[in-house]
């Protein structure tokens, strides 16, 4: 035998590269060290359930990415400080007046830094987007029952995301100092003010005196590019990890149990779909940003205290606390020498408290109404739970209708109604029509219930008459592609048999089953 | 039913007796073909979106090199990006194996002996240490707690000062200029009838506090000395109110004046208040009356104080004591 094998072809360097070459190569050196070809194979092998509504949190976590992404580039250019400058840059409108200087380096970082107004604006639209997508994979998981045991502590960090996203999502677009979010930071300062006791300490505190003082951008920005981007991430190891742990809920159906999982493997079809959606989330909200004008800063102009402009609204997820500062009526309570503004109070710092601490224990109330102590994989259809259908149906119906309470004078003004009727009309739907929505809502569910074959697909019915005049109807032939055929589920196989060798026929040339082969290698890509 | 079974790794017979059993497939199991019916079709989507994406990629990029407007450079990057996206999610959710496959759910809980294990390690080591160094376990107790309080004195007091009577005070003195933003003194012939401005005290248009907390609208009813409330009656002198401009609700500039209904509207939370009538929240949530300025006109015609507001302006706080 000679002393060293050399590869002479291309055939016998990959066959001295072992059965899985480079790959096999590089996960023998990884498994050496880090001993990761046990765990990672789980890893590998873990299944995610194949529904739609799966989605949601996708959206969330890669908005999130794209604000990272987008987040990033801003502070290369932003300046956060509300000192005076002279503003003499691109934007001609603006030019020799005396702006703050986060106010001027949004306007140049938006006009003057090539690709640095779509960077904002997608910066803007992912963080709609990133609330928008966990309100509704919320909503999902609620109306399911995904937050059932073992899954209470998700759901409990879940809610907490969201609080932190409004929060730094508020923080956030009030950074340039324009006029309309100088306007939300005034209310703001005010609904701390509001707080019995500690009120006036903490605004003065955050504020660094009255408002507006200038330390407030300055504190603002600091909280929103690193406090609570930090906390974000660190909760969505958490919600992540936890979902690795307690592995996904999955809704009933042909072989899924309480027991099992049945979906896609992480690798490779989940993580080709996963990062395929990434791209499609970062291109749809580019996409928002190149078309979609949003916070154009300098129409509204910089901010000065003493200046308004008609109908400001504040971004979505505050139109509903918005809204309820509106409905409020003017209930000042006054006494030993003191104020109870309950006016802001309660619709700035209580109703809030409220919505919060009732998403965050409900888990706990439905616990404690149901007797269920038991562990849930298995999702509920909404239907079937008729009363938590109906009260997160009215829960939402309430936030709706605050929501539009938060537009009343554009209502109004758009549908030529007076102000005070608009407002009256809200005040008294903010009571009424959660009730209806819950009713409703309840009476829906149990009709559903009782229809048989809800959800599934239908068959067209043949309705024939005979001679005799007798008709019958008989349920039609199954169309091709009808009705989905879904395979008994089987675990994930460990090992693939290899392609058989092709055969050669008699005049020596291989045949093998080309189709089959082709299938084979669509399979492995 | 199915073409999994279970067996061994293929080529190494000898071990596997001592291995668990593993699933293999064979090739042409149905759970390996791809999802889609048309696999073809498909796969010419996804080129064509692959080379939809690598078009826009570079479109991007000579849009970028051109400065084209952001528009055009932001419509090639995501689109781009949407098309490699989708691409790359049907070629994941159509081409890949169809599956379904399944994982079993491993119980998280332990067994019953393996909780008493934890809670006894917990109870026990800890417990009995407590027991016998009660006096050191409540020192340090002690400390720790102490620290965690005052922690939170640089952590929230060094933030700002102490509101003091911050709240109680303006800028406005006896005296004091009326002026507008650009320093302009006031003066009686300023406003015709019908008039609003926003005025500031002499020295202070301009600064974050006069702006903030100073700020008072302006505005000319008449001609004639106008009351109104009682105990008002110099206050109105040739028509001119001025009112504190910061919302008694949530502190937003009252900047809307509807001049027919004689409301000073705050655009915020559409509180109005009654010009004619002291500013008298008619609607809306705002609690309190807009704080009047007693006005004079001087011996040269200019409008001034008489004096400060005598109250908190703006929202209400725990601190407020006048009503």
């Amino acid at each position: 035998m000679s002393t060293t094998f050399r590869p002479r072809t291309k055939r016998e360097a990959r066959a001295a590269m072992g059965r899985y070459g480079v790959v096999g190569k590089a996960v023998a050196e990884a498994d050496d060290r880090f001993g990761l070809a046990k765990g990672g194979r789980v890893l590998l092998d873990k299944i995610f359930p194949d529904h739609w509504s799966f989605m949601l949190g996708e959206i969330a976590l890669y908005s999130f990415v794209v604000l990272v992404a987008t987040g990033i580039f801003l502070t290369l250019y932003f300046v956060p400080s509300t000192s005076q400058v002279i503003y003499h840059g691109v934007y001609k409108p603006l030019d020799g007046q005396r702006v703050s200087a986060a106010y001027a380096s949004t306007v140049d970082l938006s006009f003057a830094v090539r690709f640095g107004l779509l960077m904002r604006q997608m910066h803007h639209w992912a963080a709609d987007v990133f609330v928008g997508s966990i309100v509704v994979h919320m909503a999902r998981v609620f109306f399911t029952g995904a937050f059932r045991k073992p899954r209470e502590t998700n759901w409990v960090v879940g809610t907490t995301l969201l609080i932190l996203a409004i929060l730094n999502g508020f923080i956030g677009y009030s950074l340039p100092d324009d006029l309309v979010s100088g306007t939300g930071i005034r209310i703001g300062y005010s609904i701390l003010l509001s707080i019995p006791i500690v009120g006036s300490y903490l605004a003065t505190f955050l504020f660094g005196g009255n408002f507006p003082g200038n330390i407030i951008i300055p504190r603002f920005f600091i909280i929103h590019v690193l406090i609570i981007p930090l906390v974000i991430l660190a909760l969505i190891g958490v919600h992540l990890g936890l979902l690795v742990r307690q592995k996904h809920t999955q809704f009933p159906g042909k072989g899924r149990s309480e027991r099992n999982v049945v979906g896609s493997p992480m690798f490779p079809n989940f993580a080709a779909k996963t990062t395929g959606f990434l791209f499609m989330i970062a291109g749809v909200l580019a996409l928002m940003g190149a078309l979609l004008q949003i916070n154009p800063i300098w129409q509204f102009g910089q901010y000065e205290a003493d200046k308004i402009s008609y109908a400001v609204q504040p971004d979505w997820y505050m139109g509903w606390l918005d809204g309820a500062l509106r409905v409020m009526p003017a209930w000042e309570w006054t006494g030993w020498g003191h104020t109870l503004p309950w006016e802001v109070f309660f619709p700035g710092v209580v109703f809030p408290g409220m919505v919060f601490t009732f998403v965050l224990a409900w888990p706990l109330f439905e616990r404690w109404f149901t007797k269920d102590d038991g562990i849930h994989h298995l999702l509920d259809r909404p239907r079937d739970r008729p009363k938590r259908t109906a009260f997160g149906a009215a829960f939402f119906a309430l936030l709706f209708v605050l929501f539009g309470a938060s537009s009343t004078d554009v209502l109004a003004n758009f549908f030529h109604v007076s102000l005070n009727a608009t407002l009256w009309f809200f005040r008294i739907a903010t009571f009424v029509v959660p009730v209806v929505v819950y009713a409703v809502t309840w009476l829906v569910c149990r009709e559903m219930q009782t229809v048989p074959g809800i959800g599934r697909r239908k068959r067209a019915v043949v309705v024939e008459r005979s001679v005799e005049g007798e008709y019958t109807a008989i349920p039609s032939e199954v169309r091709p592609g009808d009705e989905h055929v879904e395979l008994e589920p089987v675990p994930v196989p460990v090992m693939i048999e290899p392609e058989p060798e092709p055969e050669p026929d008699r005049a020596g040339a291989p045949t093998g089953d080309r189709r089959g082969s082709r299938g084979v290698r669509r399979v492995l890509r | 039913m199915t073409d999994v079974r279970s067996g061994q790794p293929p080529g190494d017979g000898a071990a596997g007796a001592a291995r668990p059993s593993v699933p293999v497939a064979r090739l042409d199991d149905p759970h390996l073909q791809p999802a889609a019916r048309h696999p073809r079709r498909v796969e010419g989507i996804v080129a064509l979106s692959f080379l939809v994406g690598i078009v826009c990629f570079g479109g991007f990029g000579g849009a970028y090199w051109l400065n084209a407007k952001p528009w055009i450079i932001g419509t090639f990057f995501g689109a781009g990006l949407l098309a490699l996206g989708f691409g790359l999610a049907a070629w994941g959710k159509y081409l890949m194996a169809r599956g379904p496959f399944v994982e079993e759910r491993h119980h998280l809980a332990g067994s019953a002996a393996e909780r008493d294990a934890m809670a006894a390690a917990l109870v026990q080591r800890t417990g009995a240490v407590v027991k016998r160094r009660r006096v050191l376990g409540g020192l340090f107790a002690a400390g720790a707690g102490l620290f965690g309080i005052v922690a939170l004195f640089p952590l929230l007091r060094s933030l700002g000062p102490l509101p003091g009577k911050i709240f109680d005070v303006t800028n406005w003195r006896r005296g004091s200029r009326l002026v507008d933003s650009n320093g302009r003194p006031v003066h009686v012939d300023t406003l015709e009838v019908g008039g609003i401005m926003t005025v500031f005290p002499e020295g202070w248009q301009n600064t974050d506090e006069g702006q903030a907390v100073d700020q008072t609208v302006l505005i000319r009813v008449s001609t004639l000395d106008t009351v109104t409330r009682p105990g008002r009656e110099t206050w109105g002198p040739q028509g001119y109110l001025a009112y504190s401009k910061v919302c008694t609700h949530a502190g937003c500039p009252v900047g809307l004046y509807e001049q027919q209904l004689q409301l000073l509207v705050c655009p915020c939370h559409q509180s109005m208040f009654d010009v004619l009538d002291g500013a008298v929240p008619r609607f809306g949530p705002a609690p309190r009356p807009l704080p009047q300025l007693p006005l004079r006109v001087d011996r040269s015609g200019y409008l001034r104080a008489q004096r400060g507001y005598g109250q908190p302006v703006g929202p209400g706080f725990f601190e407020r004591t006048t009503t």
